[in-house]
């Protein structure tokens, strides 16, 4: 099991969650791993739960990621990465979007929205990075962008450099033009930027703590 | 789609099992493929339309893609097609028959179960259609696998002249794997010969093909001895051993690496003898299969100790976390018991449901706006995106099982209605390509036995809910080329529904289409009333200028809130007291003008005209600074 490294990309249907996972899985190919992804992902178009399984390594057998051994969890939404947080290993961490979206059975007042998801996650034993991509995508100038900071927030926790990442990032939008590519190059570089940030005020509740 | 240069041999790609199959095809020479779009299988045919040298289209139905496999296959030609589980039931009919005639082409059926549910309306095991038909399953365990026997099944189905199934589950088809692909070995059709007794089958020419179909079961029992699809990975560990097939085999090598295993690829018939040897040799002997008992019942049948759904699921995937301990229990291990404290982890932190939702503008939305408001009334529905109007905010879908069903149901529960009844309204709710699929004969029994029942066609020009493939509503085939586009209004007058019974209408015009609904439920007549905007999902949807809420203006009546849209947000809740004691709830809203398309919906029941053009607001606002 310690050879084969698990990462769980969660969001919303629309989010981008799948073709996230998939230029993981392209960077886990280019450096020779045995790859499987698979998703759970009802009518996902339809604004319902995604929740995206990466498994790479030497040999990877079955696609599924037990609950309890998520290497990684990437949040894109912040309910999301609390739904699934019971995936993650003991050492796991978790990198999360603290951007909302509530479905509309919140809307309808049916359900209420958790009033702190990442305070949750953290309250139940969980090492979070949190960061609000949604804002750092709002501001580079487009929503779309976010799926690319996110990536950036992960390049520097996964078992290889983050250059590997980023250039399988670029390569998707090589065909856009030079205006795109570096758009993306700065939301993968802010990403990455955001996640170290987000490091050093846990490292610090982390110490408080103790 | 258009075709594209396929990747070369030897490449080694990440593919989907529906990829892998859709390149195995290609590979396989086959020349005709058809399917009907269905979750989790529509993805083959897809891929399949965007290589070159083949035919490939979308058919009406599962039924009609079978029997034109079929009719290719005689023809000489390697054929396929794919369907979801349910669609299997719908294409039985020509499924029975055709194991007796046998094949000339290789044909092969893949059909995917959906274990687990994730997108369908039961969890069949169409395994079964291997005994009932008694023609082969192949079953892969990923990607490389369904590629693999995708290519065997063909040649399989040309030695013993059958159709062979590929049982596919929602795990394969939408697990991306590497698979190394190959060349592709073009196929020459023998062309069609003429042969009755085999091809005609009446009963004399059947009952002469029966014995012939059982002793096509024998040998293929005597194949799936000694196929390589079936092997023995031996172990270490040998207190248990495992019988298995399809993705269960990646959880079992997953959970138990030192257990001895026989994974079965050729599932049916099985092979006995090879069962009973490895049965000897390990402590004991769990058969694993998603989902239903059909091996262990047979393997049991047999005389072989073995232990199945006594221990395991009848439901659901047969994941690590499934298994791990039932297996741990069955050796008197001492297990965490998974729902108090599953290994190494906490429990599942509470968070709201999130089900999926019609999308921000979707045409159905006025439909279950006006249906929501209507009292005393009863909703048939069927398959597709619209079966959501069951949910909130709507709650106006009554009933829902398969396609084209809502038909039936509506004039059964006219004819069947009791005292209590009596006045009821009865509403069906049914979609353009469900309508084409298997609704059509159904309005005609409305018409013919005089049912009072009024249908709702929601023609949005697309399969929508997998992903808005075209059909025969949209005027596209599945290349995208143009194609003869059928005419609903037309069809249901053919079928004898009376002109003055047949209306055409704007579901963004709910007043329009609130009337019509309402004076069409009065009348006890058939009646369809079309309704004509398209799916906002397909590439020709246009939106227009976004709204938006001007706060000073909103009361927080809530009322745009009923029509579900999902780009209306609550900012402040409350509630008042109205002078005759009645407690009322005011939700106050904004709407995310980013993903508005201006389809004018909540602009309509805004009782203090609060809702406005986004653009305007911020010419107001621009003229205010200055």
């Amino acid at each position: 099991m310690s050879e084969i490294t698990n990462i769980l990309v969660v969001g919303v249907g629309g989010q981008g969650v799948m073709t996230a996972t998939e230029i993981l899985a392209e960077a886990a190919i280019a450096l020779g791993h045995d790859v499987k992804k698979t998703e759970v992902a009802g009518m996902a178009q339809r604004g319902g739960v995604v929740s995206s399984h990466l498994r790479f390594g030497p040999k990877v057998l079955s696609p599924q990621i037990t609950p309890g051994d998520a290497h990684i969890l990437l949040g894109f939404e912040a309910a999301e990465g609390m739904r699934w947080r019971h995936m993650l290993r003991a050492d796991g961490l978790a990198l999360m979007n603290i951007g909302n979206l509530a479905p509309p059975v919140v809307e309808l007042g049916l359900f209420e929205y958790p009033q702190d998801p990442v305070g949750e996650m953290r309250k139940s034993g969980a090492r979070v990075f949190a960061f609000d991509a949604s804002a750092i995508a709002n501001s580079l100038g487009d929503i779309r962008l976010g799926n690319t900071v996110m990536l950036g927030a992960i390049a520097d926790h996964m078992p290889f450099p983050a250059e590997v990442l980023e250039k399988c990032v670029l390569q998707r939008f090589a065909r856009k033009g030079e205006k795109v590519i570096e758009m993306n190059r700065q939301a993968f570089a802010a990403g990455r930027a955001a996640a170290a940030e987000a490091q050093k005020t846990q490292d610090a509740r982390e110490q408080a703590i103790a | 789609m258009a075709a594209v240069m396929p990747a070369p041999a030897q490449s080694r790609l990440l593919m989907s099992g529906n990829e892998a199959v859709a390149r195995a095809v290609w590979e396989s020479g086959v020349r005709v493929a058809a399917a009907y779009p269905g979750t989790p299988a529509t993805e083959m045919l897809e891929v399949i339309s965007t290589y070159p040298d083949l035919y490939s289209e979308w058919a009406v139905n599962e039924k009609t893609s079978l029997e034109i496999a079929f009719g290719a296959a005689m023809a000489g030609s390697r054929s396929f097609c794919a369907m979801k589980h349910v669609g299997l039931n719908v294409a039985s009919d020509a499924l029975m028959t055709l194991t007796l005639t046998g094949v000339a082409g290789g044909l092969v059926i893949a059909v995917a179960d959906d274990v687990g549910l994730s997108s369908s309306q039961n969890e069949q095991d169409s395994r079964f259609w291997g005994r009932f038909a008694h023609v082969p399953i192949l079953e892969p365990a990923d990607s490389q696998e369904a590629y693999e026997q995708t290519k065997l099944a063909f040649e399989l189905s040309e030695r013993f002249q059958t159709v062979v199934i590929l049982r596919m589950t929602t795990r394969i088809c939408h697990v991306k794997g590497l698979v190394t692909v190959g060349e592709r070995i073009p196929h020459v059709a023998a062309g069609f010969k003429k042969d009755p007794a085999r091809w005609v089958m009446v009963p004399g020419a059947a009952q002469k093909r029966i014995p012939l179909m059982f002793q096509r079961e024998d040998d293929l029992r005597a194949e799936a001895e000694v196929t390589p699809l079936n092997f023995v990975d031996s172990g270490s560990d040998r207190r248990v051993g495992f019988v298995t097939s399809g993705p269960a085999y990646m959880h079992i090598k997953e959970a138990f690496p030192d257990a001895p295993v026989l994974k079965l690829g050729l599932s049916y018939p099985a092979p006995f003898e090879k069962i009973r040897a490895f049965a000897a040799t390990v402590g004991q002997c769990v058969v694993v299969e998603e989902v239903e008992p059909l091996l262990e019942t047979e393997i049991k049948a047999q005389g072989i100790k073995v232990i199945g759904k006594e221990i395991l699921p009848r439901q659901g995937e047969l994941a690590p976390h499934v298994l791990k301990p039932v297996v741990g229990r069955l050796l008197g291990e001492e297990v965490a018991e998974p729902e108090k404290k599953p290994a190494r982890a906490v429990a599942p932190l509470p968070v709201f449901p999130r089900p999926p939702t019609m999308c921000v503008a979707c045409p159905h939305l006025g439909v279950y706006y006006t249906l929501a408001q209507l009292r005393n009334i009863t909703i048939a529905g069927d398959i597709g995106c619209y079966t959501l109007g069951f949910g909130h905010p709507w709650n106006a879908l009554d009933a829902c099982i398969s396609m084209g069903a809502s038909m039936g149901m509506a004039l059964g529960l006219d004819k069947g209605r009791g005292e209590a009844d009596k006045d009821k309204k009865i509403v069906a709710v049914i979609g353009d390509s469900t309508f084409m699929h298997m609704g059509m004969q159904g309005l005609l029994d409305i018409v013919y036995n005089k049912g009072n029942v009024t249908v709702l066609l929601l023609d949005n020009r697309a399969v929508g809910m997998t992903g808005g493939q075209d059909n025969p509503g949209t005027g596209r085939d599945i290349h995208g080329q143009e194609a003869p586009r059928v005419d609903f209004a037309a069809i249901v007058k053919a079928l004898g529904v009376k002109e003055e019974r047949v209306h055409v209408v704007n579901p963004y015009e709910l007043p329009t289409l609130f009337k019509t609904v309402r004076e069409e439920t009065k009348i006890p007549e058939p009646s369809v009333i079309i309704t004509n905007q398209p799916c906002v999902l397909v590439d020709h949807y246009h939106g227009l200028k976004p709204y938006t809420v001007i706060d000073d203006k909103c009361t927080g009546c809530g009322n745009c809130l009923d029509t579900g849209c999902p780009a209306i947000h609550v900012t402040k809740r409350d509630s008042v007291v109205k002078p005759s004691g009645k407690t009322v709830d005011l939700a106050w809203v904004r709407i995310e003008s980013s993903v508005c398309t201006g389809c004018g919906l909540c602009v309509q029941p805004c009782a203090p005209d609060a809702i406005v053009h986004a653009d305007k607001v911020i010419q107001i606002k621009a003229l205010q600074r200055h």
